[in-house]
């Protein structure tokens, strides 16, 4: 597995890296652009550079830069923790969404606000913590019960996790009619609509987050190889869960409290990087901080484009995206398992 | 596995399966009473009784009758019913997992009967009905179609159905997200799964739904068996295997869909009652009327906790039956863990 970041070229990588940079910074531009009052794209950078008064000035700097830089930042958050789910459970079907990370989130933000009277992303971000810290060590020690009975008993605990952490999200949503209604869309992970102080808050800990994963890359790697051997390579074990664990609950609780639980992100991306480049944790944790933006980014400007002049909200779109992906993953894994 | 067993040990298991199904019912009666004679209305018990017995006032008639006695027969024969469609599939999938909610049907179901609910101006228990049975039968068959393409069953089968359920819960969302907040009222009480505003109006063709379908149940018992020892065995013994597969799916899709169309999706209780119901009569194979006894007997439990937990409050028994089901599943994966091997 490591063999193989040594023996490719940088160079391809270099390249791959800014060919995937160009598209981000065309998704970004084309973000700004696109929307219920559509401008062209030179109108739109006039008004990124301008930042005045004039009406495209202020629908790029008010509304549109806002959530452009919300998912590319979730994006990479959510693609960053799908690498790190899956090295760390060595289960490919690993994803924050699906194991119930981000419903612990979830769970943790509508208690805030029903017993606590918390509305501002300030207050509820530590439940997200909190929530997404639960849901995640959860997950790791129900993947180290299930190791040796394959991926699918990961996945259905995780399914379980996440039914019963909705469920009882759900009954509270119920009890408390007036948090329903911000629920609901705040749920199916919308990007629309959340302003730029939300960005401000959510960012250290992203930043924070990623740095935590970028720097257990090497440490995965050695984790892929196997318990017993990763300790005869004298990994740290616990230290190195730790770490992965921290950074786990950093993104996904950050992303949630930011724009809702979106799935499939986590787990298409690091999916479709693994298959062009091979299972080196450093690298796909590099190559997924560019792609998790993409497919977010993209998500979120296709569901503005689909249903116009309505919106269809970035986590359903990327669910529409996943569902199938994971599907052929399955099928995929029942084809070489015959 | 029990296929030839001694036939001193047969005749025990069968008694021990009749026994748990009375112990079952007995349960689900002691519960169906109490739901009856008690309750958020002040109505003393002998009253209620009496009500039972053909007298009381309008009042306490209509509280008894006309309120708390169709939500109970409802919960009974929707438990019933799930219950033996989880068996079936289950049997089908030879997997325990292999339940309509974890499969994604009841999912696909849900879509069919929101898709009717949000998007058509006037919804009764009719066009839901069709709407669940038309998007269970279609997310039935787009998963038996991708798993069994790969020659998968089990496995599989699980795996396309999660894939696809966790597709058309975003849907769901969507759907309900789009909704006005009226609509949106409406649907969502009926998406959690719930039998609290529930009236003779649906209760009469749900029971008649049960009376056509339970008894067909007993059609399948022979065949289910024969299928879970292999298609190669199954074919030997006679069966044509590919009907009978295809007539199990359909009518477990029907029974799951009739009670999505009445109550909402209940989930989980579909994979647990069947499952309970081996372990506590010893079977390794389908327990038909042992699963279907447990399912009543769950459902007319957790419908009373539903009811009473946070009165006056009903919480919604499908949210009760998931967060359940979502640990009851959890620990059903940790309990079946195989021993590690090679450790050292």
């Amino acid at each position: 597995m490591f063999r193989a970041s040594g023996l490719r070229p940088l160079a391809l990588d270099a390249g791959a890296l800014c060919g995937g940079l160009a598209v981000l910074a065309a998704l970004c531009l084309l973000s700004l652009a696109v929307g219920s009052r559509p401008l062209a794209l030179a109108e739109a950078w006039e008004g990124v550079r301008a930042h005045d008064d004039s009406i495209a000035s202020l629908i790029v700097w008010r509304l549109r830069l806002p959530r452009t830089l919300l998912a590319v930042v979730t994006g990479a958050a959510l693609a960053v923790a799908g690498v790190v789910m899956q090295a760390l459970t060595r289960n490919p079907l690993a994803e924050p969404g699906i194991l119930g990370v981000n419903a612990g989130a979830s769970l943790a933000v509508v208690l805030s606000v029903w017993l606590g009277g918390i509305t501002t992303v300030s207050g509820y971000l530590w439940f997200a913590f909190a929530g997404a810290a639960l849901a995640a060590a959860l997950v790791q020690l129900m993947a180290r019960r299930s190791r040796e009975a394959g991926p699918t008993r990961l996945v259905l605990a995780g399914i379980a996790l996440g039914a019963s952490l909705n469920a009882i999200t759900g009954t509270i949503t119920l009890y408390d009619t007036s948090a329903f209604d911000s629920y609901r869309f705040w749920v199916v992970g919308a990007l629309e609509g959340r302003d730029a102080t939300l960005l401000a808050w959510v960012t250290p800990f992203l930043a924070a987050g990623l740095a935590l994963a970028l720097a257990s890359g090497h440490t995965l790697n050695i984790m892929a190889l196997g318990e017993e051997q990763a300790a005869a390579l004298g990994a740290r074990l616990g230290r190195a869960r730790a770490l992965a664990l921290a950074a786990i609950t950093l993104l996904c609780g950050a992303a949630t409290a930011a724009v809702g639980p979106i799935s499939f992100v986590g787990l298409v991306v690091p999916h479709v990087l693994r298959l062009v480049m091979g299972a080196d944790q450093r690298r796909l944790l590099a190559a997924s901080l560019v792609a998790g933006p993409i497919l977010l980014l993209a998500a979120d400007i296709l569901g503005r484009v689909l249903i116009r002049p309505d919106e269809l909200e970035a986590g359903v779109v990327t669910a529409f995206l996943g569902g199938p992906v994971l599907l052929a993953m399955v099928l995929r894994r029942g084809e070489a398992t015959r | 596995m029990l296929l030839h067993p001694g036939r001193g040990r047969s005749l025990l298991l069968r008694r021990r399966a009749l026994t748990v199904t009375t112990a079952l019912l007995a349960v689900a009666i002691g519960a169906g009473a109490y739901t009856l004679l008690t309750g958020a209305y002040e109505l003393p018990a002998s009253d209620a009784l009496r009500v039972l017995v053909g007298g009381g006032s309008d009042l306490d008639r209509f509280i008894v009758l006309g309120q708390r006695l169709p939500r109970l027969v409802s919960a009974a024969l929707i438990g019933a019913m799930l219950a033996l469609s989880g068996a079936l599939f289950q049997s089908l999938s030879r997997n325990p997992l292999g339940s309509p909610d974890i499969v994604g049907f009841t999912t696909g179901a849900t879509t069919g009967g929101l898709l009717v609910i949000l998007v058509s101006a006037a919804s009764s228990t009719a066009t839901i009905a069709l709407g669940t049975t038309i998007g269970g039968f279609a997310t039935a068959a787009v998963v038996v179609l991708a798993a069994r393409r790969r020659g998968g069953v089990g496995e599989n089968l699980v795996l396309a159905g999660v894939a696809l359920s966790q597709t058309l819960s975003a849907l769901n969302d969507y759907l309900l997200s789009r909704a006005t907040i009226q609509q949106a009222e409406v649907a969502r009480a009926w998406q959690y799964g719930s039998l609290n505003a529930i009236t003779w109006a649906q209760v009469r063709p749900l029971a008649a739904a049960a009376v056509v379908l339970l008894p067909l149940a007993a059609w399948f018992g022979r065949p289910a068996a024969a299928l879970e020892l292999g298609d190669d065995a199954a074919t030997s013994l006679g069966l044509g295997v590919g009907r009978v597969r295809a007539a199990m799916v359909g009518y477990g899709v029907v029974l799951a869909a009739v009670c999505v169309s009445v109550a909402g999706p209940i989930g989980f209780l579909a994979l647990a009652a069947p499952q309970l119901a081996q372990r506590l009569a010893r079977t390794a194979g389908l327990t038909l009327s042992v699963s279907a006894a447990m399912g009543t007997a769950l459902l007319v439990v957790a419908d009373l906790a539903a009811q009473r937990l946070l009165a006056p409050f009903q919480i919604p028994v499908g949210l009760l039956a998931a967060a359940c089901g979502g640990v009851y599943l959890m620990w059903l994966l940790g309990l079946r863990a195989p021993a590690a091997p090679g450790r050292p």
